[in-house]
């Protein structure tokens, strides 16, 4: 035979271990606020655990923000492209969802924030 | 490898003629001969096959940079069963230089990303052929050196070209990409010493 029973071994460890790697690399954490902003300045900071939606306006008009089940989301923008709309909802810490030409953001936070930019 | 220095240094009668008679070019006496062994003959076919294999690789598309089958290490691993680490590690470093020199991307990035990465490999390979050899292959093997393979190449990338956290992201793609790469590598170098079991 030219596979041997330890190569099934490795292959499996190869698997688990790729799996585990995948896991801890990917899942963001969990997010427990919603940090809004718009024009650049912080709007609100709302807890993700009641359910509501916000308001924003912007220099195009009014973006709608609904937070639902721990999970956030732009429901409704003036924007031409509707890009952050569809994006859908966030609910991994780190994840953003930004209007541009509305100048309104949504970006979950978890406890231990980690750079999602570094310049130097 | 011996270099061996043959004939006296410039005779004048000697240059006289080989400047009129283009044959005594050739003649042994002034040229510097490679005593070259029949080891030496193994080395270079496989460092071929392998710099073809590694040629042919680069014809195909590949969905993201730097995820490639890395076929040219079947060679090494079979290298590596039939003649010993010495001659693999011959093969796999004549490969990642010829190649280098034949894409011309010598001393470039991707060359210390392909040198890293073999340099790593080599010594999985090292370390994974004292496994009992009745429980482990050349799966074995090809996997670890795969992994290895991936964990020099993104050393290299994070200390020199990109030193960003955000290169961790992509561990996964390259893991995945490692594990199932080095498993049909293996296998095919399984295969192929099952079938032909001499050469």
């Amino acid at each position: 035979m030219y596979i041997k029973p330890g190569d099934f071994l490795t292959l499996l460890a190869g698997t688990i271990g790729t799996l585990w790697i995948s896991a801890a690399v990917w899942s963001g954490g969990v997010a427990d606020t919603a940090v809004i902003r718009s024009g650049g300045k912080i709007f609100r900071e709302v807890p993700l655990s009641r359910d509501q939606q916000i308001e924003v306006p912007g220099p195009l008009g009014t973006s709608i923000i609904t937070i639902e089940k721990r999970k956030a989301r732009i429901t409704s923008d003036p924007s031409p492209r509707q890009y952050c709309v569809r994006q859908g909802w966030l609910q991994q810490a780190g994840e953003i969802a930004i209007c541009l030409p509305n100048e309104v953001s949504v970006e979950l936070k978890g406890g231990a924030k980690k750079y999602d930019s570094l310049n130097y | 490898m011996r270099i061996e220095e043959r004939g006296e240094p410039a005779a004048p009668h000697l240059s006289q003629s080989s400047i009129l008679n283009p044959q005594s070019l050739h003649d042994p006496q002034s040229s510097i001969l490679l005593d070259t062994t029949q080891e030496d003959h193994h080395i270079a076919r496989m460092a071929a096959v392998a710099l073809g294999l590694t040629v042919l690789e680069n014809a195909i598309p590949t969905p993201l940079p730097g995820v490639k089958p890395g076929l040219a290490n079947i060679v090494t691993l079979i290298v590596l069963a039939r003649y010993g680490w010495r001659a693999a590690v011959w093969v796999s470093l004549l490969r990642v230089l010829a190649g280098s020199l034949l894409f011309g991307n010598f001393l470039a990035p991707g060359f210390f990303l392909s040198l890293s990465g073999a340099v790593c490999s080599l010594a999985a390979l090292a370390l994974s052929m004292h496994l009992p050899q009745r429980f482990f292959g050349a799966v074995t093997h090809s996997i670890l050196a795969a992994f290895a393979h991936i964990a020099g190449q993104m050393a290299v990338v994070y200390l020199w070209l990109i030193p960003h956290s955000g290169i961790a992201y992509l561990i996964p793609i390259f893991a995945s990409a490692a594990l199932v790469f080095g498993t049909v590598n293996g296998l095919i170098a399984a295969r192929f010493m099952h079938e032909a079991p001499t050469r």
